[in-house]
């Protein structure tokens, strides 16, 4: 099997500073992997790295694309690679206010993507989203409504719907139950673990949340200070750190 | 099916002074296809320690833990988890689930993984739940709001649902009563006769005799602890 994803000695450095360095993989098909890390480990730099929005220094990006087969993205052209993020890859801000368009409704923030892909029929367009919002579990009388009367955690869920109607095949996100309070949190990981398994798509999601990671990563990445300390299978990650640093992460959980 | 050779596990714990803790040296077993084989020996001998070994979620220091063909001590993460979806079921002592799931897709969702149709997955499950005595009106509702022993039981029904060739079952009949501990063991019983591998744990002794064929007492394998 051809992994979907293969990253090669991704580099970042802000001057002097290491944002992230050497950090190689591959992710298959259907694979969800999980980096975590405390805040100022590389993480987040290295997902925007991986998804286009941040130029790596050194680095390969590899991705097997349905038509060419595996691109190295960071050497394709601009043009190529905003296709590639409109189509079969998508970006889960952590923030949703920076995933979506704040004045359009919320039909038009999931039509827009079939647009760009170049859906035209409103009728067509119009039955999507609304099977989307369903989906994400948003009444179907709010599709003319605007995400800003929307509560935080219908925001984010609008998002992810915006971002997986296009029916990509790789997923970023970004602390995607980042800021939510644990009853919303819990159905979006019962959401994001459904459409995971329907839909065969493949996965990277920053956390800090381990209980998250748990539930939805099969493989795990620990970072510190730019660096991969380890890596693994979750659960083993998890019972059984080799790093100090894991180690501490792990340890440091609260109980509840 | 199952076959240890010469395993040893070490902890080190470098946030405690780097203190090393040997918790298992020359730990070597074979399981036959069909066979049920208890480990035994007083709490902390490394029951656990082994059984997590062979599942994969702790590390061999060194030797070899084959499953079927795969070494797990060196194989890739996506190998184990290929290994855990097709061939190895684990029943652990406790539920680890997605809240909100629903119990009957809680115990739907292993078949689902290996890609059975949904509405096969979803009756084998109610067959299951309906052998465990889970009431009918609990099926629609997330277990992690049931009892100790309802929790423990749909572990169960979930880890039976596939139809595994090799099963490790940590303490399957604990918290159980006499009834239910009657069913658990003739869904061992079933599954030892369509010729899957069992290590389990049974601190109940009349269950360990009736399931398993013979008892490998893991304190042989406990390294002396240097002063």
């Amino acid at each position: 099997m051809t992994p979907l994803l293969q990253v090669q000695g991704i580099e970042k450095r802000y001057g002097a500073r290491i944002g992230c360095t050497d950090v190689s993989f591959d992710l298959f098909p259907g694979e969800v992997m999980g980096i975590v890390g405390e805040s100022g480990s590389g993480k987040s730099t290295l997902l925007n790295c991986l998804a286009g929005h941040l130029e790596a220094d050194a680095g390969q990006v590899v991705f097997d694309t349905r038509a060419d087969g595996p691109v190295d993205t960071l050497t394709m052209s601009e043009p190529e690679r905003r296709m590639l993020g409109r189509t079969d890859w998508a970006f889960v801000h952590q923030h949703a206010r920076d995933g979506l368009r704040m004045s359009v409704s919320a039909g038009g923030n999931i039509g827009e993507r079939l647009m760009a892909v170049g859906d035209r029929h409103y009728g067509d367009i119009r039955d999507k989203a609304i099977d989307w919002l369903g989906r994400v579990e948003i009444n179907e009388n709010r599709v003319d409504d605007r995400p800003t009367a929307f509560s935080g955690g219908m925001q984010q869920r609008l998002q992810i719907a915006r971002n997986l109607v296009t029916g990509p095949r790789l997923v970023f996100m970004d602390e995607p139950t980042g800021g939510l309070d644990v009853s919303v949190q819990a159905r979006l990981l019962d959401l994001l673990r459904g459409l995971v398994r329907e839909m065969g798509l493949s996965a990277i999601i920053v956390t800090h949340d381990l209980a998250v990671v748990r539930l939805l990563a099969d493989r795990l990445m620990v970072m510190k200070d730019g660096h991969v300390v380890e890596a693994g299978l979750t659960d083993q990650v998890l019972d059984d750190p080799q790093h100090a640093y894991t180690q501490l992460l792990v340890s440091s959980v609260l109980q509840v | 099916m199952i076959e240890l050779e010469n395993v040893s596990k070490s902890f080190t714990l470098h946030n405690q002074g780097s203190a090393v803790i040997p918790v298992m040296a020359g730990a070597s077993l074979r399981v036959k296809p069909g066979e049920c084989v208890a480990l035994t020996g007083a709490s902390g001998a490394g029951k656990s320690t082994l059984m997590r070994v062979i599942y994969g979620n702790y590390l061999a220091a060194s030797g070899r833990v084959m499953v079927g063909d795969l070494d797990v001590a060196q194989a890739e993460p996506r190998e184990i988890l290929a290994l855990r979806r097709e061939t190895l079921g684990y029943v652990s002592q406790f539920l680890r689930v997605v809240p909100r799931v629903p119990t009957l897709e809680v115990v739907a969702d292993p078949l689902l993984a290996v890609g059975v149709e949904k509405e096969a997955a979803l009756d084998k499950a109610a067959d299951l739940l309906s052998r465990l005595n889970i009431p009918k009106r609990l099926w629609s509702l997330s277990p992690t709001t049931f009892s100790g022993g309802e929790q423990q039981r749909v572990n169960i029904a979930r880890g039976f649902a596939h139809e595994y060739p090799a099963m490790l079952l940590d303490e399957p009949t604990a918290s159980l009563d006499a009834t239910n501990r009657a069913t658990v063991l003739s869904l061992i019983e079933e599954a030892k006769a369509r010729g899957a591998a069992i290590v389990g744990i049974f601190h109940d002794v009349e269950a360990r005799e009736r399931a398993c064929d013979r008892e490998i007492d893991v304190s042989v394998f406990t390294p002396e602890m240097a002063a």
